[in-house]
């Protein structure tokens, strides 16, 4: 069992930081939607929208990381003009070129939109604090820039997987 | 035992006032415009050899460098401005809204490869 320097950065930037944002997301999606001011008393409210800050900034954190890290980092490995690089390897054989040539190509553009969106979500979050509890289209505006952020990372996520596994970075 | 009006949850923090929509307005509208930005930079840079080339700044990353830096750029400047000027004002957000998403639509559309590489 043995991972190279290439595969140990593949990992952190699809399952590392994948990772915290899929924690940060769920914990950040049940938390704005239960936010509600008939929900919670004062107290709880404080604490629950300390939570709510700390998840959808660490998604925001997490979704800067993993674009950050693919793009810089793992991207020029698999772009690269070798032979016996992902790239080359999925454009050698016709039946694999759709892999680079749309799934690829959508993918290292789109994942740049979710930490965008994150970033908007978890400011708006950090911004209104307990106000959103009160105010039910601020919630709902923010709920959907995290939803969207998610959407996109996921788009982006899934086919790195696939990417992955039919020519992996080694 | 607790009453059920015991029990019941209070309002929480009833009379606080809600901060102005300004600085909410400015991060909405500038996630829209980094988003079209992204859109815009990557249909550019395919309908133009010589835009692809410039979006190029760095050789190992290729063209997404200049792609991604620029958008990175265009958020955070966009952001800024957008706060200086709304920062105490308070903009109607619906409005605010329905132009970012129509600039997020557009940037998605952008970044799909059915519609960029068209403009091969």
């Amino acid at each position: 069992m043995h991972l190279t320097y290439r595969e140990w950065w593949a990992l952190i930037h699809g399952i590392i930081f994948g990772a915290f944002f899929l924690l940060a997301f769920s914990g950040g999606l049940a938390g704005l939607w239960s936010l509600r001011a008939e929900l919670v008393t004062a107290e709880g409210l404080r604490e629950r929208v300390r939570r709510l800050k700390l998840g959808t900034v660490t998604m925001a954190v997490a979704a800067w990381g993993t674009v950050a890290t693919g793009t810089w980092i793992v991207y020029p490995w698999y772009r690269s003009k070798a032979p016996d690089s992902p790239k080359s390897k999925l454009l050698a054989d016709p039946s694999t070129a759709d892999w680079h040539e749309f799934g690829m190509e959508w993918k290292e553009h789109i994942a740049w939109i979710a930490p965008i969106l994150a970033t908007v979500a978890a400011g708006l979050v950090v911004y209104y604090g307990p106000a959103l509890a009160r105010n039910r289209t601020l919630r709902n505006i923010a709920l959907g820039f995290f939803v969207a952020a998610f959407a996109t990372a996921a788009a982006a996520g899934i086919f790195g997987a696939l990417i992955t596994k039919a020519a992996p970075v080694h | 035992m607790a009453t059920p009006a015991e029990i019941q949850p209070q309002p929480a923090v009833p009379g606080e006032a809600e901060p102005p929509s300004g600085p909410a307005a400015a991060m909405i509208l500038a996630g829209g415009i980094a988003v079209f930005c992204m859109g815009l930079v990557t249909t550019l840079g395919e309908a133009s050899t010589g835009i692809g080339d410039a979006l190029s700044w760095n050789d190992r990353v290729g063209p997404l460098s200049g792609k991604t830096l620029i958008t990175v750029i265009v958020f955070a400047v966009s952001w800024g401005a957008l706060h200086a000027y709304w920062r105490r004002s308070n903009p109607l957000l619906r409005s605010i809204l329905i132009a970012s998403v129509a600039l997020i639509v557009l940037g998605l559309v952008g970044t799909f490869p059915t519609f960029f590489q068209a403009f091969q």
